[in-house]
Formats: C-alpha cells, sequence, structure tokens
C-alpha cells in the first residue's frame, strides 16, 4: 500500500556523470519516456529509486501486520474475508515491489536481510498499534487513502518497473479504500460504543496520518533534483494538501471530530492550516523509537526463521543469481 | 426435488458437518496470512483460507434456506459443543509441515467428497460442489506441489518434518470419516454415498501421492481415529478459537458491523 | 527438568502471541544467497483470443511451484484463460549495448502500408483519363 519518499536523502555524485549521457539521460525523463532496467542511469538515480522501491517493499510486509492483528476476530463473513483479502494484497504488493527494485540488481535476500537487521526504514505509520476493530477500518480508509494518493502520482514516474507495479497496486488499493470507508461510514452509523471506538481510532490515528507524507518540505531541501528526474512526483507538503482537500469533509461529513481544534482550510491562501504534529515524534519513530518497532522486526524475524527449513528444502544454491526482467 | 420431511435433519448435519469443517480450517489457514514462509506462499495459501471461508458461507446459506439462522450468526454465535467439525481443522497450525500436511489429507478428502455430492439428489448441494470444482482442484494440485517436492525432492530435514506431520495428522484425518447416525437415510435418499464410501476414495486417493512423496503412511489397523467431533466433542482447542473468532462481533450482536 | 522458560511477547494480535516470539530480540542471521529461490516470468491471457501478455515475476524452486503462485499472484482477480511460466534465466535476449540495431527499422517504410499513397495516383489518374476523354469527345 504505502511508499513514500519522505526523507529525501542528499545527491552525491552527479557531478561526476559524463555530462553528455546525462543530459540525454535528463532529455528523455522530459520528454516523458520511461527509463527500463538496463538503460543508462546515474548512480544517484539507481540509488535513490532502488531505496525509495525497496522501502515501499518494506512498508507492504510490515504493514501486513497491524491489519493482520485482527484477521482472526473480524465480525462475520463479509468482513473476515475482505480483511484477510486486503492483508493478502500487502503481501502481494510487497512481492511486486521487490521484484520492481530487484531489476536494479540487488538480490531480494540482501534486501530482506536489511529488513530483518533493522538497517532497513520503512513507513512510520505502521509502528503504531491496531488497538481495536476501529483501527483496521481507518487505517485501510484513511491510510489507503494516503497510499492512493502518493502511487497514483508516483505510477506516472520516470522508472519503468516501479511505475508498471504501482498501476496494478493501485488497481487493488482502490478495493481497500472501498472497503474502509464502508467499514468506517457502518461504524459511524452504527450503535453509540461503535461509534465512539470509531472516534478514538481517528484520534489515534491522526498524528501518524498527517506524518505519512514525510517532514514539511522547508526540512527536506533536496527533492528539486529528484522531481526534475520524476523520481518524486510531489513534494511532501502538496500531497499533504490533496489528502485534506479529499477527505476533511468526508470525515467531517461522518460527524466525526478531527483532533485539531486549529485544522480549518485558510479561504486567502486556499491552503490547509493544522497544528505542528510534533515532528519530534515522527524521527523518534523513524529511528526506531515507535511504539511497535521492535514488535515488528521480532515477528518478520520469526516468520523468516519458521519458514527456514520450507525455502532451505528447495534451495539449488548453485544456481547463479539472475535479476528478473519485469 | 421435494425433500422428504424426515430427511432434514440428515441433511442438515451433513451440511453442518462440511461447514464447520471449511470455517475452522479457512480460519487456522488465515492465521499464516502475512506470516508464511515465502512470499508467494503466502499470497497462495491465504487464498485457499479465503476459498474455505467462501465454502464455509455457501453452505451455511444453504443451512440458512432449510431454515437455521443466517450464517453470521451460526459461524460467530455457536459454541463448541454446538459445533459439527473434525478435530484435524481445530488443531493449531503448528510449523508450516503440519499446516501443509493437514491441508493435503483434508482436501484430497474434500475433492472427493464434493465429486461424490456432484451427483446429489440435493440439487442445492450438487450445484455447489460444480462450482466449488476448479477451487478444490487447485487445493489438491497445491498441496500435491508441497507434499510431493518437500517429500521426496527436499532435504532430509523436510522429509523428516513431513514424516512426523503424516503421523500426527493421520489419525486427525481419519476423523473427517466418523460415521453419522444418518449414514443409511442419506445413502439410501441419493443424498451422499456416506462417509465410510469417502474414506475408502481418500485413502485410494492419497496412497499414490504419498508413495511418490516418499513417504510412509500409517498402518490403518495401528490408528485410533480421532471421532467426537462430528457428534459435539472436540479438543480443546476449538473454544478459545471460538471466543476470539466472535470477540468483536459477540461484543455488539445486534449491530450491523 | 525442564529449561527455564524465556519471557514472551504479548501482542494484540493474538496469532502473533501464539508464536511465543522471546521478548528479547532474537539474534540476526543473515539469509544464504539464492534463499528466496529464483524469479520465473509470468504471462497470462485474459480469454481466448487474446495475445499472451507479461504481467510479472514470481521466485519460485522449480516451473511447477513457480505455476502454482503464479496462479494466485497474478490471477487472484478478474478473469484468466492461461498461464505460463518460464525461468528468467532461460529468457534470451539482446544486451542493452546491442540496442542499436533495431535503430534503423522505423525508417525502411517500405514495409508499411503508409508509404504507398495510392489513391492520389489513383485520383491523378482519373484525372488524366478524364480530360483525354473530353478531348476525345471534342
Amino acid at each position: 500500500m504505502y511508499g513514500n519518499l519522505s526523507i529525501v536523502e542528499p545527491l552525491v555524485g552527479v557531478e561526476q556523470e559524463d555530462p553528455e549521457k546525462l543530459a540525454e539521460f535528463e532529455e528523455r525523463i522530459a520528454r516523458g519516456e520511461k527509463i527500463e532496467p538496463t538503460d543508462w542511469m546515474p548512480r544517484e538515480y539507481r540509488r535513490q529509486v532502488l531505496r525509495m522501491v525497496e522501502q515501499h517493499a518494506h512498508s507492504e510486509i510490515i504493514g501486513a501486520l497491524p491489519e493482520g492483528t485482527w484477521i482472526t476476530r473480524a465480525p462475520g463473513f463479509k468482513r473476515k474475508l475482505a480483511l484477510m483479502a486486503k492483508v493478502q494484497d500487502e503481501v502481494g504488493h510487497a512481492q511486486l515491489l521487490y521484484s520492481a527494485a530487484e531489476t536494479l540488481g540487488k538480490p531480494r535476500e540482501q534486501m530482506v536481510n536489511d529488513l530483518l537487521s533493522g538497517k532497513a526504514k520503512y513507513s512510520n505509520v505502521f509502528n503504531y498499534p491496531a488497538l481495536t476493530w476501529a483501527d483496521t477500518a481507518i487505517i485501510a480508509w484513511l491510510i489507503d487513502a494516503g497510499a492512493i494518493i502518493n502511487q497514483t502520482l508516483n505510477s506516472k514516474g520516470s522508472y519503468g518497473p516501479y511505475a508498471r507495479a504501482l498501476e496494478r497496486i493501485c488497481k487493488e488499493e482502490a478495493f481497500h479504500l472501498k472497503y474502509g470507508y464502508d467499514n468506517v461510514v457502518t461504524l459511524a452509523s452504527g450503535t453509540k460504543r461503535q461509534r465512539q471506538m470509531l472516534q478514538e481510532a481517528l484520534n489515534r490515528w491522526w498524528k501518524p496520518i498527517m506524518h505519512f507524507f514525510g517532514p514539511p518540505d522547508n526540512m527536506s531541501v533536496h527533492s528539486q533534483k529528484l522531481l526534475r528526474w520524476k523520481v518524486k512526483m510531489a513534494s511532501n507538503d502538496e500531497m499533504r494538501q490533496m489528502f485534506l482537500d479529499a477527505y476533511v469533509p468526508k470525515i467531517w461529513e461522518l460527524g466525526l471530530t478531527i483532533p485539531d481544534p486549529k485544522l480549518r482550510k485558510n479561504p486567502e491562501t486556499g491552503k490547509w492550516e493544522y497544528s505542528d504534529p510534533d515532528w519530534d515524534e515522527f524521527w523518534r519513530v523513524i529511528n526506531g523509537n515507535g511504539p511497535c518497532n521492535r514488535e515488528r522486526l521480532a515477528v518478520r524475524r520469526m516468520a523468516d526463521e519458521m519458514g527456514a527449513w520450507v525455502r532451505r528444502a528447495l534451495l539449488k544454491p548453485e544456481k547463479q543469481y539472475v535479476a528478473p526482467l519485469f | 426435488m421435494k425433500l422428504e420431511p424426515e430427511l432434514l435433519p440428515a441433511l442438515k448435519d451433513l451440511l453442518y458437518r462440511m461447514a464447520d469443517d471449511a470455517l475452522i480450517l479457512g480460519h487456522r489457514h488465515s492465521e499464516w496470512t502475512g506470516l508464511g514462509p515465502i512470499l508467494e506462499e503466502d499470497i497462495a495459501f491465504s487464498s485457499i483460507a479465503q476459498d474455505k471461508l467462501g465454502h464455509a458461507y455457501a453452505l451455511y446459506q444453504l443451512l440458512h434456506e432449510l431454515g437455521e439462522p443466517e450464517p453470521d450468526r451460526v459461524a460467530f454465535f455457536r459454541d463448541a459443543p454446538e459445533f459439527r467439525c473434525c478435530h484435524l481443522v481445530e488443531y493449531p497450525n503448528g510449523g508450516y509441515d503440519f499446516s501443509l500436511m493437514r491441508h493435503f489429507l483434508f482436501d484430497v478428502a474434500e475433492q472427493w467428497r464434493y465429486y461424490l455430492l456432484e451427483q446429489s439428489r440435493y440439487e442445492p448441494l450438487a450445484q455447489l460442489a460444480r462450482k466449488v470444482r476448479g477451487e478444490i482442484k487447485y487445493h489438491v494440485f497445491h498441496a500435491t506441489q508441497w507434499v510431493v517436492q518437500l517429500g521426496a525432492r527436499g532435504t532430509e530435514e523436510s522429509h523428516r518434518r513431513l514424516q512426523q506431520a503424516l503421523e500426527t495428522a493421520f489419525p486427525l484425518a481419519l476423523g473427517i470419516f466418523e460415521p453419522s447416525d444418518y449414514e443409511e437415510v442419506l445413502a439410501h435418499s441419493g443424498i451422499f454415498p456416506g462417509e465410510q464410501v469417502l474414506q475408502q476414495r481418500w485413502l485410494e486417493g492419497i496412497a499414490p501421492i504419498l508413495k511418490q512423496a516418499t513417504l510412509k503412511m500409517p498402518d490403518l489397523s495401528d490408528v485410533v481415529p480421532a471421532y467426537g467431533g462430528r457428534r459435539g466433542i472436540h479438543t480443546p482447542y476449538l473454544q478459545p478459537l471460538l471466543d476470539e473468532m466472535g470477540e468483536v462481533i459477540r461484543s455488539e450482536p445486534d449491530a450491523e458491523w | 527438568m525442564s529449561a527455564p522458560q524465556r519471557a514472551t511477547m504479548r501482542s494484540l494480535d493474538p496469532r502473533v502471541t501464539r508464536l511465543q516470539i522471546p521478548e528479547e530480540l532474537s539474534e540476526f542471521h543473515p539469509k544464504p544467497p539464492a534463499d528466496e529461490w529464483e524469479p520465473y516470468e509470468v504471462f497470462w491471457k485474459e480469454k481466448p483470443g487474446d495475445q499472451p501478455i507479461h504481467v510479472g515475476t514470481v521466485h519460485a524452486p522449480n516451473a511447477e511451484m513457480a505455476l502454482v503462485f503464479a496462479k494466485e499472484n497474478y490471477c487472484r482477480r478478474g478473469r484468466t484463460y492461461a498461464l505460463w511460466v518460464v525461468r528468467t534465466a532461460d529468457i534470451y535476449t539482446f544486451g542493452p549495448e546491442d540496442v542499436d540495431i533495431f535503430a534503423t527499422t522505423p525508417e525502411k517504410t517500405y514495409r508499411e502500408p503508409d508509404a504507398y499513397k495510392v489513391v492520389q495516383k489513383l485520383l491523378r489518374l482519373k484525372r488524366r483519363h478524364h480530360s483525354s476523354q473530353e478531348a476525345h469527345e471534342a
């Protein structure tokens, strides 16, 4: 579901590239051409795309955990089947994205190693707990809504395999969003306890949702080149504004309260204003100190260990590594 | 078909066994979603779990048409003694070895059961059997590939694990065919030829695959089948599973969720 | 005598609690190479009459398993008529340095229908024919 290159690293070594090739590469992108795995690309482009796609893949597989929390307790056939299908899709998205990332020459084992060793980053939202059933409804609706904004933009990005993976992913996310919305509307029109459960879940998730698109633009100064290379398709703040525009009215319509008294659309600028969503917390969580970072990592390690004998049994170690074509 | 009233309890008993098996096994399988041994298999196995729940829903729907409460009501609100599933499906997942072996033993039986039901005189069930044929074929294909590959083409470790899993699961699997009080009624009325017929087909079905997997089938005469499930006597694993499954829906039993 | 019990993780997810994951994070062992098996390319045909198209990749230990995986990885929605898998390593293709062998093909327009402007020629012919006829009649 949810990748976002929320933190942009400084670009290095671009000045060392062959200026002619670099100019041709940038012209191709400006013309709207896609870059394919075997094409010439600046080393920095390769590194940034790989990092982004890989983080996105990690986010999907970790993202299966918070919602998976309620898989055995989903209320009724319809919800149980839909939640299973949704979590399955997230695993499927990880599968697609790891393949897209692999085309850049990094084997899947190495990517998983980076995740399991704690080195790799993934989307912060999945380090928060899904305390109640209503949390899964909020995740499926609003986090997936954020993901769709991000992914629809990025599916127009320059790297072919990532763009193609995202197109497929966006089609599937459409079901997630609809399922999430249906779930939220059902709870909002339900009993007093259901409504309360929903409001509390929204209160818990609002801050992570505001963090979802990454730190404000004035905190990340290196994104111009990435925008030009169509690695990033919009700035963090632009995406956050798009999200607020589309979803705040829908949330209010349900009679829910958004836990930010300062949230309003400034009629003069046309922009949403909001309280500082505590960027210190954002950095704490991304650096490993969120409420669930440790559990998420421990669970992924356990899952990998439990499956090790299965993989080992059919392993053909003499095979030379070949990156997928995609 | 006009259903003779005296057939109703027999038919319902059959449908409850099948539906409860599918529900509980689908639930168990779904516990692997997001935690499977490799991404591709995680996805494949989750589909099988969803199919099982789909079959359970369809069967509860048939029961509903015969006067039983709605599918959500019977699936999420009954307690263990009212369930008619076999012990095989109740056991916790354990490792992937047990999960795969259970899936294999169960689905070969399921494939034969639905095959026999395609000829059922109870047309709604015959229709369902024809409809799910392809899904169950995939389940058996999936299970067979795994069992053969891990048994015969894997490592000493994977062979040992599968043999161990077979020995654990085999007596439980025999519990699938626990005879009911309605065997004769069902057979005579042309609804279902009976559990003994099914068990025979199942044994003939699994034997060549286990042989191909170089696994040794336990001797039938040494094994005590795990009976009881079809009469509401269950393992201690079922009630906690049901409590967990019903936790949310039971918190507001009359609400829409 | 049994070994001392290690504290295990209690999670909001009952599935995770049941895994009995040690409270203390286990040591990290890097995966061996090829642990996630090798890629297979997946081709799919939605309905009879369609061209097969390449839809993606699965990692699998062999072709049979690749097909088992491809079915639910790529066909769990919508229609499918046919599904093929082939080891990525078995696909033979030109290297990126050789793409210039296709460079002049688009110029070879004699293979294209658009290169033949028959209609204009035909009109010209008709006009000529018409005027010569008029001349003849006059």
